[in-house]
């Protein structure tokens, strides 16, 4: 039960003692197929690409550019990511335990200078607010990296060697093979007729 | 792959040395082409047509293939600055801040000179990456890496200021709220506590900010390396490694920092948000941390130092001292570098130069303002501490830092000027003296004459004072010459997403534009 549950999430990418999820397609070397990655050479034609694929129905499936690619939230139908909300939950948290710390630290260590209440909370406005755009950094770097699910060291694409050219030059879609959708057959012809220079088979030997 | 073993046409080519068959040469009056004065005729930001592919191939290559001979002599000159500031630090240490000039008169001096002066600094850095990040000024990537850098290493500078500063460098740690066996607590209503917390946030933010702009450029180092391994046949990609190769390590340790990003489009959008968060975080910081700085006297009640003018003054002050470090970097860089010219266009150095003039008039015009009200708000001692500013023992530091700050940006009204780079330096050059003697002038001035002749007093450096200032601006060199050899030096994936052809609905030139969107 515990287990098909963090199979689903994918928890088996991260902590390899964890049983890994019945394969749904291998190839004839018995290896797990992962996937199939489609090879562009402009961004035009990703986005365009990453059009059809949206429009067939896959979920599971992504494009990778050199850059982020102007409007390709559109192409792909991402929806907006929920980080702004936790930043700003971040952010706060910082202010109330500056707040807390500063009270705390002055009324148990009253020292008696200036004059001023030690209560007093106008002082404590500067700390408070390095203290939330501290928290508020830390929140949009360590969030992102873990919504994004990294860091993770090894991926099944990084076999391919096309794929490595993506972080210079060249533009690629990968369709998962766990998309409910997926067939190898058919991924590889809606690419193709999408306009894909290569599509080939990425495997996930465990 | 081509910056490996290029053929000659392309390592030229790459080197900036001569210009490939089909690239038109800029029109007369625009400088290399990127100073256009036509409205409707959109600057390159990046010249000679540059493909993705060279692009990543002139960045990469700084790291990847070897530096000009040039490089290790003035590593070497650099490091040993470094290391002459250590045995100065060493021997302020065992023997105490009696080799140092400062005295029961004038106790703040040289060190916190040189603390303002680089935390100063750090600013412009902060100033490129994240306000310009908001406006939306896509120049800014040409330069916001080197900017970055130059903020984390001038904080590191900074830093090392107040903990030598404070005589007793194993009781530091009593500056944070760390719990002790006395029971006691900071005292929270001090600027100077405050100053402890805007700084080290200052610092991590900005290493954050930095760090995170370098993933994507680390993954590209990475697959680079890993792309020649796989080439040669031997992709030993296990340890313990047989044969040591240079590609190894570096996929391994790019491989390391890159936190295996993938260049995923879900990815990117939520990096593009968090980079947005930060930038927009980054901005109410960077002009809170100078504010606070600037706390550290204006709370105080010295004349002079008391004024409510100082936060403002302070935050342009900072701008301005920060634009010309990063200039007086980038000057020698792409001349040593020629292939750098086509990402720091003279448009970069046209702007930045607008910058300088701009801050310095703010600067001059604070400069003009403290006397005004030191005249206007009739109190004697603040007039008195003026005047002794213009006119008294220290007027040559005082009148160093007009000529410098505000007489030299000047030049700068006159177009051919603000577009020489040579002149461009040597007002930069001439700003970082003068925004170093704007601090000493704030501080030492105003201490040298208190308000009792039993306070007054002069300052004069010793050789330890001198030595350990030379030999932070040699650690500064040095951090900044192992990033230019071993990081990315520009933002690759933010230059190459401003290049023309990373549009999805550029159509190439002879095509006709595609319908739609």
């Amino acid at each position: 039960m515990l287990a098909d549950l963090l199979a689903r999430f994918g928890a088996h990418n991260y902590m390899p003692f964890l049983k890994r999820p019945p394969a749904r397609f291998v190839t004839e070397s018995g290896a797990e197929v992962f996937g199939v990655l489609a090879e562009f050479h402009t961004p035009a034609a990703v986005y365009h690409a990453a059009e059809k694929v949206r429009d067939a129905g896959y979920t599971r499936w992504d494009v990778h550019s050199p850059f982020p690619i102007h409007g390709i939230e559109d192409a792909m139908g991402i929806k907006r990511t929920i980080l702004p909300v936790i930043v700003a939950c971040g952010a706060f948290t910082g202010t109330g335990l500056a707040y807390l710390m500063q009270w705390w630290m002055s009324t148990n260590y009253r020292l008696p200078v200036q004059g001023k209440p030690p209560e007093a909370w106008q002082p404590y406005i500067p700390i408070m607010f390095e203290i939330s755009v501290l928290l508020a950094a830390f929140t949009a770097l360590f969030v992102m990296l873990m919504l994004n699910g990294l860091p993770r060291w090894h991926h099944p694409l990084f076999r391919s060697d096309r794929f490595l050219r993506v972080s210079q030059d060249r533009f690629a879609i990968s369709i998962e093979a766990v998309d409910p959708k997926f067939d190898p057959h058919a991924a590889r012809k809606l690419l193709e007729t999408a306009g894909a220079k290569t599509v080939e088979l990425v495997e996930d030997p465990s | 792959m081509t910056s490996i073993n290029p053929d000659k046409v392309t390592a030229e080519r790459l080197a900036g040395l001569a210009t490939a068959p089909g690239v038109s040469h800029p029109a007369p009056g625009t400088g290399d082409g990127s100073l256009v004065d036509d409205p409707a005729v959109r600057a390159p930001l990046v010249l000679n047509n540059r493909s993705f592919t060279e692009v990543t191939d002139i960045i990469c290559g700084y790291t990847e293939n070897k530096p000009g001979r040039w490089w290790l002599p003035v590593f070497g000159l650099t490091s040993t600055l470094a290391g002459l500031g250590t045995v100065m630090i060493l021997y302020l240490l065992i023997t105490g801040v009696g080799t140092w000039g400062l005295n029961n008169q004038v106790d703040w001096a040289w060190d916190i000179t040189n603390f303002v002066f680089w935390i100063g600094i750090g600013h412009a850095g902060t100033l490129i990456s994240a306000i310009l990040c908001l406006f939306k000024q896509k120049w800014r990537t040409a330069v916001n890496r080197s900017a970055e850098a130059m903020t984390i290493f001038a904080v590191i500078c900074a830093g090392m200021f107040p903990g030598i500063h404070v005589g007793r460098i194993w009781m530091i740690w009593m500056v944070f709220p760390i719990p002790n066996a006395n029971a006691i607590w900071p005292n929270f209503r001090s600027p100077l506590l405050w100053d402890v917390f805007a700084v080290s946030t200052y610092f991590t933010v900005s290493l954050l900010f930095w760090y995170m702009g370098m993933i994507p450029d680390f993954a590209t180092l990475r697959d680079r390396a890993v792309q020649r391994l796989r080439k040669f046949g031997d992709a030993a990609q296990t340890l313990p490694f047989t044969s040591i190769k240079v590609d190894n390590l570096r996929a391994y340790g790019y491989g390391l920092l890159a936190l295996g990003w993938r260049f995923s489009s879900r990815h990117w959008h939520r990096y593009e948000k968090a980079y947005m968060l930060l930038a927009g975080v980054s901005t109410p910081l960077v002009l809170s941390v100078h504010s606070i700085v600037s706390f550290d006297f204006a709370t105080s009640v010295l004349p002079g130092w008391h004024t409510t003018i100082f936060p403002p003054y302070f935050v342009a002050g900072a701008i301005f001292g920060g634009f010309a470090m990063v200039l007086l970097l980038l000057i020698p860089a792409r001349e040593l570098y020629p292939n750098m010219k086509d990402f720091i266009t003279l448009r970069h150095l046209e702007n930045m130069a607008k910058i300088l003039l701009v801050t310095g008039m703010m600067v001059g015009f604070a400069y003009s303002m403290e006397f005004f009200i030191a005249y206007y708000g009739g109190n004697e001692y603040e007039l008195y501490a003026f005047k002794n500013r213009a006119g008294g023992p220290y007027w040559w530091a005082y009148w160093t830092m007009i000529f410098c700050n505000v007489v030299s940006p000047q030049l700068f009204w006159n177009k051919a000027c603000r577009q020489s780079p040579i002149v461009i330096f040597i007002v930069s050059f001439l700003v970082t003296i003068g925004m170093w003697f704007e601090r000493f002038v704030i501080i030492v001035t105003s201490l040298h004459r208190a308000f009792i002749p039993g306070q007054w007093g002069m300052f004069w450096p010793t050789a330890v004072d001198i030595g350990i200032f030379i030999g932070s601006i040699g650690v500064f060199l040095t951090l900044f010459l192992l990033f230019m050899r071993f990081l990315p030096v520009f933002a690759m994936a933010e230059l190459k997403a401003v290049l023309p052809q990373a549009d999805p609905h550029h159509e190439p030139a002879g095509h006709a534009a595609g319908g739609g969107h």
